[in-house]
């Protein structure tokens, strides 16, 4: 998308914020000095990765005064601890409690951003957001289109931990992403081709897991991408559904700069160099491609690994280079392989990469069963899996 | 009636402990919702049609021409009255190989199909439009039954609970809604859930008889489900009771409630207003209880508990086959592919994979 946002670079400096009008551009951001964050004066300060969320949506709160952050149990600080203390700062009408209700969080954001607002709203598990899915599928998504840009609600984030933390069986670890990286509905009624089009941007940040801890083969920034992602997609003149890897809250710890800062959205960054094959994936599932690569090296093969960050719309360009030069690809998510976006990814580089591929396309995914609680651990794609599919493909 | 009130808080306490030693996942309490839980089972099954049975580790009783249940996570009592023992639950939690829900969900999320206890899901209010469903058919049936489900006062808050209602009044179906206002959804207290006069209003609203109970009085409860019970099979409505309680453990293993409401107010439900307590008074008036009949269950309750979660601990895990049954009724060929793919993987790199689940 915005290629003027790609141009500014990797990072943008703020100054203000002011209230969104109906439609807003990502060119209103101004590149220049930062803001004052009054609650977390640690610049350079390590911190995980809810308190990096914390920092970010005190930015948010602080430089516009219509931003209001709601969702269950958001006032006392949420059940992951990623809005402490912004209800005492900003008070109970800016930063509030909802009734047990995803349909109304959403409904409601909705309205408040068609009026000019930021509304950042939270919904507790991303395994909880499909009461809410008419009012993102058929409300947020077409809010722009079916007015023909007369009204938007562009000013709505949806925040949601998603994925798999080790007991959380069928409903604390779905990883829901692709449902809304395909509107169902929207093909029959208008773009049947235009997925480009949807104003839903779905996108995961990428962290250490627990596992990469251990063998520490850090991806130091993740708390820091965290924030500068998140930070952008409350800004974005579009709705966005944000996903956070739940598992990595607590675990994920490195240095976060106090400052007002933010991450192109729709840019996928490549996160290793090599010339064998290219990996894509987001979100904590990074960290154990990441430990296949650093395997994969000490049996000789060079792997590349890029981290997608944004679903839809996505920077195809970035991956399409990278399998240009590598011949090769492996799509990795936790979400179910059959219809996950890993299959979007294969046939779009498939139609653009054909001639140059040397091998299938691989996807190591989750199964296509239920996430199970006590099998959790044969249902995800670990690295071993990984590293096997690695090698088929390299030795295709 | 009293005695299962005890083994479920002395089961609770045990669980309890057990997930703060990291023997299992997960775990919620029922603490201060005793009374609910058991009064309700109680008023809901006739006593001619119980034919207790030993089968197993312990006492359990089977039921027939029971009413179905559609439940949440906090109704473990109902389950105990209807028989599960107190090994069903521990394995449940476990999530080991003799789990009738095969491991797969986390623990508390019990269900048995032989007690007519529809299995738990995690998502707020989306058994009650499916309770209202169920109770159309017992009447379409002309069974001598109704259906019977719980809710939080959260849960009134989805769309879910607004659409049950409706049906239910629309479809004359014969179902018992019982809410368990129990002053919080995690910590959002019910003065930020709704503004209405509790829960009873909401059902007189949708044309649907609704009543407001103590339910902390064991025999209060008891009544309003007997009576709510007779009433909706014969008359062929749904019937709503508004149980008033209080939430007096955390949410769960996972939530320190300290962090959002007074300690005091805790401890003044826990002291001064503990259905455990109060049914104990009344039991000891009529002479039917005394001291050492406490200490004697108690002591025999936690042995049983303990006894319990030392088996269920020790039982393997259910086989991997079992991670790709049951998605249909039949596996199609894409999980086949996968089971085949997986055992090579599991064959290949077995540090990787749990040694208690067989392969
Ligand atoms: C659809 C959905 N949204 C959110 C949650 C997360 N959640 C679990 S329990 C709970 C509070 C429920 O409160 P209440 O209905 O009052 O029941 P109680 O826990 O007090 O028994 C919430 C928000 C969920 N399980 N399902």
């Amino acid at each position: 998308m915005a290629k003027s946002v790609k141009e500014l670079g990797k990072q943008w400096m703020i100054s203000s914020f002011s209230k969104r009008g109906f439609s807003t551009a990502c060119s209103t951001l101004k590149s220049s000095s930062s803001s004052s964050s009054t609650m977390e004066k640690q610049s350079g300060k390590s911190v995980n990765l809810f308190t990096a969320v914390n920092q970010a949506l005190y930015i948010a709160l602080e430089t516009d005064p219509n931003a209001y952050l709601f969702g269950e149990d958001v006032s006392f600080g949420g059940v992951f601890r990623c809005s402490t203390g912004l209800a005492d700062q900003f008070g109970s009408k800016r930063v509030f409690n909802t009734p047990l209700c995803e349909q109304g969080i959403v409904g409601f954001g909705i309205g408040l951003a068609a009026m000019g607002n930021r509304a950042i709203a939270e919904v507790q598990f991303a395994d909880y957001i499909f009461p809410a899915f008419d009012q993102i599928v058929n409300e947020a998504a077409k809010f722009r289109y079916r007015s023909g840009n007369q009204f938007n609600c562009g000013g709505l984030t949806i925040r949601t931990p998603y994925g798999a933390v080790g007991h959380g069986g069928h409903y604390h670890s779905q990883s829901p992403e692709s449902f809304f990286c395909q509107v169902p509905g929207l093909k029959v009624t208008f773009h049947s081709a235009s997925i480009g089009a949807l104003h839903v941007e779905v996108f995961i940040l990428y962290l250490q897991s627990p596992a990469q801890a251990k063998v520490k083969v850090v991806i130091p920034r993740s708390p820091k991408q965290e924030k500068g992602l998140l930070l952008a997609s409350i800004r974005d003149p579009n709705p966005v559904i944000f996903f956070e890897p739940k598992w990595l809250y607590r675990l994920a710890v490195e240095e976060v700069p106090e400052d007002d800062y933010m991450f192109p959205l729709s840019e996928a960054e490549v996160i290793r160099h090599g010339s064998d094959i290219t990996l894509v994936g987001w979100g904590s599932q990074l960290a154990v491609m990441e430990q296949a690569c650093v395997d994969a090296e000490k049996e000789g093969i060079s792997c590349e690994l890029i981290d997608l960050k944004t679903l839809i719309p996505w920077d195809k360009e970035t991956v399409e280079a990278s399998v240009r030069k590598t011949g090769r690809l492996l799509v990795s998510h936790e979400a179910p392989v059959t219809g996950g976006f890993g299959a979007e990814i294969s046939a779009s580089i498939m139609e653009r990469c054909f001639s140059r591929l040397e091998a299938p396309v691989a996807r190591t995914c989750g199964l296509d069963t239920p996430f199970p609680l006590v099998f959790e651990p044969f249902f995800m794609p670990t690295k071993n899996k990984i590293l096997d599919a690695i090698k088929a493909t390299v030795n295709y | 009636m009293y005695s299962n009130m005890v083994t479920l808080q002395v089961m609770d306490t045990i669980f309890y402990e057990a997930q703060r030693q990291g023997r299992i996942s997960f775990y919620l309490t029922t603490n201060g919702e005793e009374a609910i839980n058991i009064a309700s089972a109680a008023a809901l099954t006739p006593d001619d049609i119980i034919f207790p049975q030993a089968i197993g580790f312990g006492k359990r009783v089977t039921y027939h021409g029971m009413l179905p249940k559609w439940l949440q996570y906090r109704e473990p009592g109902v389950l105990l009255w209807r028989g599960f023992t107190v090994q069903e639950f521990a394995n449940q939690c476990f999530g080991n190989g003799a789990d009738y829900g095969k491991g797969r969900q986390m623990p508390i999320h019990y269900g048995s199909k032989k007690h007519n206890y529809v299995t738990v899901s995690s998502t707020i209010a989306t058994q009650l439009p499916q309770a209202v469903g169920a109770a159309y058919s017992l009447k379409m049936d002309k069974k001598d039954a109704c259906t019977v489900t719980y809710f939080g006062d959260g849960g009134t808050s989805e769309g879910d609970f607004h659409a049950a209602l409706n049906f239910a009044a629309v479809m004359e179906a014969p179902v018992v809604f019982i809410c368990r206002n129990n002053g919080w959804a995690i910590s959002t207290p019910t003065s930020q859930q709704f503004r209405s006069d509790g829960i009873v209003v909401k059902g007189q609203a949708y044309g649907i008889r609704s009543i407001r109970v103590d339910g902390n009085d064991t025999l209060a409860m008891y009544s309003a489900v007997h009576a709510a019970r007779e009433m909706a099979i014969k008359e062929h409505r749904p019937i709503l009771i508004e149980a008033l309680t209080y939430r007096v453990g955390h949410h769960s293993t996972s939530d320190d409630s300290t962090k959002y409401r007074p300690v005091g107010e805790i401890e003044q439900w826990r002291m001064a207003r503990d259905p455990i307590a109060r049914y104990r008074k009344w039991v000891e008036m009529n002479g039917w209880w005394s001291d050492e009949d406490e200490s004697q269950l108690r002591i025999e309750a936690r042995k049983q508990v303990l006894d319990a979660v030392q088996v269920a601990e020790r039982v393997k895990k259910p086989p991997l086959a079992e991670l790709f049954t049951d998605v249909y009724d039949q596996p199609p060929s894409n999980l086949c592919e996968q089971e085949k793919f997986l055992r090579n993987i599991v064959m290949k790199h077995p540090q990787d994979y749990p040694t208690d689940v067989p392969v």
